[in-house]
Parts: C-alpha cells; sequence; structure tokens
C-alpha cells in the first residue's frame, strides 16, 4: 500500500476531509489559528513533546486501558441469538480513564501543547461535562486558570459534574444563549476566545471546529485504537471484525477508528443519537443532517432550508449536539465507516442490559453504542469480532436515567 | 492594488467618495433584518445621513457577536424571518433608495444553504450591492467569492488587529468594495479601542489598499464617531443602533434617526475641529 492510497492521511494541507472541514472563523481567529496548526505541527515532530505525553498518559491518565473479553454480554446475546451466532464481544474501557472517560486522552495533549506556546489560560466548552472535567484536572495539574462554558440547561442534567469542575479549581459559566446546550456553549467560547487570542488557549473537546482540531484531537485520541489494535492482536491473534462507537462530536469514534482505516477487512460503525426517533427530535446529523458551516468547519449539520441551526435532542447531555466532526462527514460519503442512529429509549435498555449483564455502569453516551452492539452481535457469527468503545463511565448518567425510569432517587 | 472590483464605479465607491468630497467619513450603519420594522428603520438610517447601509442576515449561531446583535438575531428569527423576506426588504430598499449602497452582513451557513450562485445571483438582483461573510477568510473564499465576482457584487472584508502585516496584503488583496477594519479583538459592541491604535490601523491598512478603510467595533456615541472619522475613511456602527432597535421596537424608526443624524454631526465636523 502507498501513502497515497492511505485514508490515514487526511485532512489536506488547508484542513480538509474531501469538502469537509476547513477553517471558517472570523478573521481574528485566523491568526491564532494559524499559530495553533504551526505549534502543533512543531510539537508532534518533538521527542521530547512526544515523551511527556507518553508518560502523562501512563502515569496520569492510567493508560493503556484494558481491553475487555465482555463474556457476560457475549453469552447473553448468544442465548437469545440463532444457533451458531452471537459474535465474540470486547469492549475498550476507557471508562477506566482518570477522570472516567476518554476525554482526558486529549486534554493531556492540548495541555502540553498550550504550555509549549506559552499561554496562561484555558477556556473550553462542555456538553455533559467530561470534558469540562478533564479539562478541569488538567489546568489543576498545571496550575492554569480555567474557564468552562457549559449550556444551562446541561448544568442542571449534569449537575455532579458541574461540582467536579468547581473543586478542580474552573469557573464555571453557563451559557443562557439559544438552546443552552453544548453548541450554544462552543459559540461563548469562541467569542471568549476572539476576545483574548494573545493569552488564551481553547481546548476543543471534540474532533471538530476549525483546522487544526479535527485532526490534533483525533491524533490525541487515536491513542484508543492504537492501543484496540496491538492488545487484540495479541489475545485473538487477528484484527477485529467490527468496531462501534458511539458519535456526538465524534472523537471517541475517530480516535477508535483511525488507526484501523487502512485495515480494509474491519468494518466500523459509528452510532449517533436518534433521541426520540429520526422523525422526532433527535441529534443524529449524518443521518438527518446536510452539509453546511458551523464552529468553523463544513459539515454535517442539522438545519433548515435557510442554514439556521435546528436543536438537537439526546437523553445524553454529550451526544446532543447539530454537528459532527467533518472527518466523520468524509467518512460516511466515501463509505468507509457505516453510520447508524439509536434512540434515547434503546439507550437506556442497552445501559441497563450492561448493568447486570456485565457489572459496568457505562455513560449513556456509550450506552448507544452497546445498544448497536447488541443489535449487530446477535446476526454476527459466533467466530467475529466486536470491539466497541466504552469511552465513558456512568456515574454522572445515574439521575438523568433514574427520572427517564421513573424512580425518585 | 485591489482585485479587478465587480462594480468599481459602483454605489459603495461613489458613496466613500462622495463623503470624502465633502472632506468628511462616510457613515456606515448596521441593523438586524427582521428585528423590528426593518423597512423604516432603514429609511430613518437613510434619512438620519447613513451613507453606506450594512443589513444583518440573522443567524441561529452568530459566533462573532456580542449580546446585542446575538439577541437582536434572536428577536428576527423568532419573529420568523427567512432569507426571502430578508430579499424582499433588500428589494424594497432599492425601489426607495436608488443611490444609497447596501451591504449583506452575516454568516457562511444561510449564505451558502441553497448554494453561493443562488444567494450571489438573488442578493444582486434584489439590489445589494456586497456581502460581508463573518467566518469566510480568504482560506475559504473558493465557496463564495467567484459566485460573488459573477453576480457583480463586493466581498468587503474584515481585518483584525491581529491580522498581521504578510497576512494583511492577502486579506485586502481578495476584498473589493471597502475594507472594515475591526478596532478590537473581540466581539461586536465590545469595548472601543484608543485613538491612537485606531489610527495606526488605519494607516497600516491604508499603505496596503487603495480601498477605502471603515473602521468599526464599540462605537457607540458621536464623540467615538468623531475621533475615528479623524483617521478613517467610513466609521461603522452597529450595537448602538441594534440597542435602540430592541428598546423602541416599532417606535424605533424615530429615535434611530435622530441617533443616526447625531452620529454625522460628530462625523462632520471631525475633521473641521482638527483642522482648526
Amino acid at each position: 500500500m502507498t501513502i497515497a492510497n492511505s485514508l490515514r492521511s487526511q485532512p489536506d494541507a488547508r484542513g480538509h476531509f474531501g469538502i469537509y472541514g476547513g477553517r471558517y472563523v472570523a478573521e481574528t481567529l485566523m491568526p491564532p489559528i494559524l499559530e495553533l496548526e504551526r505549534e502543533y505541527e512543531a510539537a508532534k515532530a518533538d521527542p521530547a513533546f512526544r515523551a511527556a505525553l507518553d508518560d502523562l498518559l501512563a502515569h496520569y491518565v492510567g493508560r493503556p486501558s484494558p481491553l475487555y473479553y465482555a463474556e457476560g454480554l457475549t453469552e447473553r446475546l448468544r442465548g437469545s441469538a440463532e444457533a451458531g451466532k452471537g459474535a465474540k464481544i470486547y469492549f475498550k474501557r476507557d471508562e477506566l480513564n482518570h477522570t472516567g472517560a476518554h476525554k482526558i486522552n486529549n486534554c493531556v495533549g492540548q495541555i502540553l501543547l498550550a504550555r509549549r506556546m506559552g499561554k496562561t489560560r484555558i477556556i473550553a466548552e462542555t456538553g455533559a461535562g467530561q470534558h469540562g472535567v478533564a479539562t478541569a484536572t488538567v489546568c489543576a495539574r498545571f496550575g492554569l486558570p480555567c474557564t468552562i462554558y457549559m449550556g444551562a440547561r446541561d448544568v442542571e442534567r449534569q449537575s455532579p459534574n458541574v461540582f467536579r469542575m468547581k473543586l478542580l479549581g474552573a469557573e464555571v459559566v453557563a451559557v443562557e444563549s439559544g438552546a443552552r446546550t453544548l453548541k450554544d456553549a462552543m459559540n461563548e467560547a469562541l467569542r471568549e476566545w476572539v476576545a483574548h487570542p494573545e493569552d488564551s488557549f481553547y481546548l476543543i473537546g471534540t474532533a471538530a471546529g476549525p483546522h487544526p482540531y479535527p485532526a490534533m484531537v483525533r491524533d490525541f485520541q487515536s491513542v484508543i485504537g492504537e492501543e484496540a489494535r496491538a492488545q487484540i492482536l495479541e489475545r485473538e491473534g487477528r484484527l477485529p471484525d467490527l468496531l462501534v462507537a458511539a458519535i456526538g462530536g465524534g472523537s471517541n469514534a475517530i480516535g477508535l477508528f483511525h488507526p484501523f482505516l487502512d485495515d480494509m477487512d474491519v468494518a466500523m460503525l459509528g452510532v449517533e443519537a436518534a433521541g426520540e426517533g429520526l422523525d422526532g427530535r433527535h441529534a443524529a446529523s449524518l443521518a438527518g443532517g446536510r452539509p453546511g458551516i458551523l464552529h468553523g468547519n463544513n459539515t454535517y449539520l442539522l438545519q433548515d432550508e435557510d442554514g439556521q441551526i435546528t436543536e438537537a435532542h439526546s437523553i445524553s447531555a454529550g451526544l446532543d449536539y447539530p454537528g459532527i466532526g467533518p472527518e466523520h462527514g468524509w467518512l460516511k460519503d466515501i463509505g468507509r465507516v457505516e453510520y447508524t442512529a439509536v434512540t434515547d429509549a434503546e439507550a437506556l435498555d442497552a445501559f441497563q442490559l450492561l448493568c447486570r449483564s456485565e457489572g459496568i455502569i457505562p455513560a449513556l453516551e456509550p450506552a448507544h453504542a452497546i445498544a448497536a452492539v447488541v443489535a449487530r452481535a446477535r446476526t454476527m457469527d459466533r467466530d467475529r469480532i466486536i470491539i466497541a468503545n466504552l469511552c465513558g463511565r456512568g456515574d454522572k448518567d445515574i439521575f438523568t436515567v433514574a427520572s427517564a425510569l421513573g424512580v425518585a432517587i | 492594488m485591489s482585485t479587478a472590483a465587480p462594480d468599481a464605479d459602483g454605489r459603495i465607491a461613489a458613496a466613500f467618495a462622495g463623503a470624502a468630497q465633502d472632506g468628511r467619513a462616510a457613515l456606515v450603519t448596521f441593523v438586524t433584518a427582521g428585528d423590528g420594522p426593518t423597512p423604516s428603520i432603514l429609511d430613518a438610517l437613510v434619512d438620519g445621513g447613513a451613507d453606506v447601509i450594512e443589513l444583518g442576515m440573522p443567524f441561529t449561531d452568530p459566533m462573532a457577536d456580542g449580546a446585542a446583535i446575538q439577541a437582536a438575531n434572536i428577536r428576527a428569527l423568532d419573529a420568523g424571518t427567512r432569507t426571502a423576506d430578508i430579499l424582499d426588504v433588500v428589494r424594497g430598499f432599492r425601489d426607495r433608495h436608488p443611490d444609497v449602497p447596501l451591504v449583506l452582513m452575516g454568516y457562511a451557513n444561510t449564505m451558502l444553504a441553497r448554494g453561493a450562485d443562488w444567494f450571489a445571483r438573488e442578493a444582486a438582483a434584489a439590489g445589494a450591492d456586497g456581502v460581508i461573510c463573518v467566518d469566510l477568510p480568504p482560506e475559504e473564499q473558493q465557496d463564495l467569492a467567484p459566485a460573488l465576482r459573477g453576480a457583480g457584487l463586493h466581498l468587503v472584508r474584515l481585518v483584525a488587529p491581529t491580522t498581521g502585516d504578510a497576512r494583511l496584503a492577502q486579506v485586502v488583496g481578495t476584498a473589493s468594495g471597502f475594507v472594515y477594519a475591526v478596532a478590537v479583538a473581540g466581539i461586536t459592541g465590545t469595548q472601543q479601542a484608543t485613538a491612537e491604535a485606531i489610527g495606526a490601523a488605519a494607516t497600516r491598512i491604508r499603505a496596503a489598499t487603495d480601498l477605502p478603510v471603515a473602521v468599526g467595533f464599540g462605537i457607540r456615541t458621536p464623540d467615538d464617531a468623531a475621533r475615528v472619522a479623524r483617521v478613517a475613511d467610513g466609521v461603522v456602527v452597529g450595537s448602538a443602533i441594534v440597542d435602540i432597535v430592541a428598546k423602541h421596537g416599532a417606535l424605533s424608526p424615530s429615535p434611530v434617526r435622530a441617533f443616526v443624524q447625531s452620529l454625522r454631526t460628530g462625523i462632520d465636523t471631525a475633521r473641521q475641529e482638527t483642522s482648526a
């Protein structure tokens, strides 16, 4: 295989993944973004940066995360599948990371870059609060002040994470504009960055936004797929047949998928949030949106005919976003990755199934991936292998789940 | 110096040249389409002495705008404003004011939603003179600039305090109509830069282009306008007008006219004071 034929060489020099990606920002932000790109390229080529990152990943984050054979779930599904059916299910246990989700992988990378660039304060957006907690964590670790923008609606439904961020010393700003969720938090963080481009570093939490963020966040999250690839080769002596991951902005999914993109025998399934169903309120921008420009990149968006962004809905605050990382748009269009969508109700069922079959309380985000795994595993032969990314733990979601199940706690 | 402007002798150039002949800066005023009685507000802007109109296209996610214009966008969208309505406003304005230049200002997604060619054709047919696309830097201009050029519309560019000298040449090289100098790094409606900083910015940009240079962001009073008018070819006022619309709603044309008149008085006397 030649480099030119690799699916892993995106984006191009202008930050485009096919027609997606790019740098659609106000002129004030163009110089800071170009500076960030230069600094990131230099850091990537610097062995000392890599060494510092690897050290933090090993000793602070707790990597590598285990690749776990989910025997309880596998056997349970085999019990209700046709004879000979029921694929072997592995979980990449990124919920065991420090702070309880994959978000920290990216935060340790970007905080090292911020320090290298001499930036003196960090700003970030958060949806479910996992990225906010991970950002507040690395800021505490490195003694940098940080301001986290969070939609007021998310502040209400993710109060444990708000308290965590405050414990870690972060300032949390509840954003009251728009739908008061992740997209509005991102607008506000961009406004803050535009006003303080010299001293502030914007630590974006997903593989979206203006170039170089989609590529940079993907690179930092690719540790998930790199580890999983080595681990499955060691455990099974071969590559998996299917990778499954939930998608909001898409950072945990691209982190798992990217190292496998050139392994053409490995199928991939990205799982969007279908909310109340694709004919109702949902957050599935690939299934129900079309390309447009928001938050610095060209990507699939939920929008009306005039290009006004429509509000997303998901029971999972982390998936409640009307866009998606641009590389996913490209991977959908070229057909390399299949995308599907799972409803709130299906995710809730999968959430409970995993609690009881594996003794793992997942976050609502990976519960969407689990729901898709359940559907697929039953139809696949027993000798097939699935790896699903268990990208977050569910402690933060117990109040949301209790409410959805009608339980008062 | 600038690229072949689609309409180099058009209304925008005439407006800046006319103001310069009068020995004053041009007054550029912004309002959000669909926020309040827009046709009457536009008439009030012209009656009050505005030379160039910027008509904001509301967007759900105005990332470069401060609280005042964000709220105006939401009011306009909540009132049901659609792209077709904005084009109707432009058409009506052009009928009533055949000589006053009008520039549509907004975000890329609403301009590209039906395709760049559609937008450029409709905007030109309605009577717009140019476009300011806030989140379309020169690096991405292939999405819109060719269509605008083909339709004879100017692409007005923003220059920021963060725009370095090397980049400045690239930015103004893709501009036509006029150059919009953003006075402060920040969102619309934020604090004003010092007179020295504005003067230095205007001088720097003038050295890089023959296009008129209008300065905006944070200009709220006749005194602010006068200060900028001494050093720039144009003065842009937006949030302060939008605040009046927010306060007076359906009754805003009259106070808007009075406010714009006060801005014009400040501008008209600025250089007389300088030379006195």
